[in-house]
């Protein structure tokens, strides 16, 4: 399927169109989100890991023959704007992570604030972006018991991806460090710092981030 | 999966007082509140919900039986979506603290003025300082008192819906809020609306898909008999019964969810997606419940039997 992605038809109006990578999921959502004035009428567009859900589609059928007949492999991911995080890196479980990479904890930080992420989805809670980026070999599994309280700004992984609690809420993902950037602000438009197809750098700082 | 919890960002800001409307008239009145006397088990403002924000992870929260909503504004002469109580089980109790015009509709429900019967499901007008009840529903979970000119709380992300999930939007009621109500509008009060009685038996269609292809027996879930679980809120209908056996390992990648997606955690235990349901998930979906069939859904009972109707939509693959 290179390139073509598969839609499957969901419930009463929706469409899921199933993809092959994360970056053809953002080079979907960014094309989609562009044209969406030429599109048939749609509610929402909702990329996630492997997939863009569109929900509340007017006409299905020829959203559905217009979405199986793209052809992505000429369309790269939109370069979105480019936000930078102050992060302190003194999360509680970066020993372990470092030890896990094989690493100490200085070269995790530098492992983990060298790559340029892209917010590949929300989810989980408002502002809750799911950012892909960290290099192939570096996942990390989720905490076997999650913490009741991870506090706002915990910059933290799972996975594949890279996150930063937008308020504090109970949470499963190892915890690298912490920022003072706010992720959610519902007088700014979007409310979310995260959304959809921005780009992140992860910048180390001595102090409160 | 998304982990509810119980405070969010706007959680600890009450809804007290909106931007617009605050000032004195001009005959020097305060504008129309409703104070809450007895917030009930779990009251909270309800509107159609939120739109056009799920790729943030915003909910869409919203009445969960969206058809009372709509029927409690129409007997008070407000547009549809205006915003409303949607109370759970226990009903709620609220002065009004000018002249006000309310309607209750959902669960059925004892309605009383200052201590005397009123009736529910129609336009109840309240003199000021007046008290008026919604006592324990006497079947279904969910009533829904809506009050002419409508809640003026506001808006946030373009609804004025509490989303429990979330935090956001006004907070559950507590004894002591008081809740702005916008100008009435001029629309002609509805009569008689029809109000359906909340199910002995809930029978749920189910349009199958998109991942079906996960589960071993889907005849078998049409077959089997569940039940409404305990552990059911406005985020999900939970289901005990037989499980659903797995005809495929593996985990499936967080994908976008729609409201009345059947999810299936490894338990086996279908879970039904509900308004203030979270925007992605994890766990794969063996079918979609119409939203005609989620009112139902909204007012049945734990213990009450569910059943599943397979059905295949129009030109749904």
């Amino acid at each position: 399927m290179a390139g073509r992605p598969v839609v499957r038809w969901v419930g009463e109006d929706a469409l899921l169109v199933e993809l092959d990578s994360a970056e053809r999921v953002a080079a979907l959502y960014a094309l989609l989100t562009a044209r969406r004035a030429e599109l048939p009428a749609v509610t929402e567009i909702v990329p996630a890991a492997r997939t863009v859900l569109l929900d509340g589609v007017a006409d299905r059928p020829s959203l559905a023959r217009l979405l199986a007949g793209l052809d992505l492999a000429g369309h790269p991911p939109a370069d979105g704007p480019l936000v930078e995080i102050p992060t302190r890196y003194d999360g509680a479980d970066l020993a372990e992570v470092a030890a896990g990479w094989g690493v100490s904890p200085e070269a995790a930080v530098r492992v983990h604030s060298t790559p340029e992420y892209r917010v590949a989805f929300c989810g989980f809670a408002p502002g809750f972006g799911y950012l892909t980026g960290l290099p192939d070999g570096y996942g990390v599994p989720r905490r076997a018991t999650p913490r009741s309280s991870v506090p706002a700004g915990s910059v933290a992984l799972a996975g594949p991806y890279t996150g930063v609690y937008p308020r504090s809420s109970p949470g499963g993902w190892q915890l690298l460090g912490r920022t003072a950037t706010v992720l959610w602000d519902l007088d700014r438009e979007p409310a979310a710092l995260l959304a959809p197809g921005v780009r992140v750098r992860f910048v180390p700082v001595a102090g409160d981030g | 999966m998304a982990e509810p919890t119980a405070t969010g960002p706007a959680g600890a800001e009450r809804a007290a007082t909106g931007p617009a409307g605050a000032e004195p008239t001009a005959t020097g009145m305060a504008r129309t509140e409703l104070a809450v006397v007895r917030p009930g088990p779990l009251t909270t403002v309800q509107d159609l919900g939120r739109r056009g924000v799920a790729h943030l992870g915003v909910p869409r929260a919203g009445a969960l039986d969206e058809p009372a909503l709509r029927a409690a504004n129409r007997l008070v002469g407000n547009p549809d979506g205006a915003a409303a109580l949607e109370t759970t089980l226990g009903g709620v109790a609220l002065r009004a603290l000018a002249p006000a015009v309310v309607a209750v509709t959902g669960a059925p429900a004892p309605v009383t003025v200052d201590g005397r019967p009123a009736p529910w499901g129609a336009a109840v007008a309240l003199p000021a300082g007046a008290v008026v009840e919604v006592g324990a529903a006497t079947h279904g979970v969910r009533s829904y008192l809506a009050v002419a000119g409508g809640l003026a709380v506001p808006p946030v992300l373009g609804s004025r819906s509490a989303d429990l999930l979330s935090g956001l939007g006004p907070p559950p009621l507590a004894a002591g809020d008081r809740l702005p109500v916008g100008p009435a509008a001029a629309g002609p009060r509805a009569g008689l609306v029809p109000l359906p009685g909340p199910p002995g038996e809930l029978v749920l269609r189910l349009r199958p898909g998109p991942h079906d292809d996960w589960f071993a027996d889907l005849a078998g879930l049409a077959r089997a008999v569940h039940r409404v679980a305990a552990a059911s809120n406005r985020v999900a209908l939970r289901t005990e019964g037989p499980p659903l056996a797995r005809a495929r390992g593996g985990e499936l990648p967080s994908a976008g969810m729609v409201l009345g997606a059947v999810q299936v955690p490894p338990d086996g235990h279908p879970v039904i997606f509900l308004a203030d349901h979270p925007t992605t998930g994890g766990y794969p979906v063996v079918g979609v419940v119409p939203r005609a069939d989620l009112a139902a859904a909204a007012q049945a009972r734990p213990g009450t039997p569910v059943r599943f109707l397979l059905v295949r939509g129009p030109g749904g693959g």
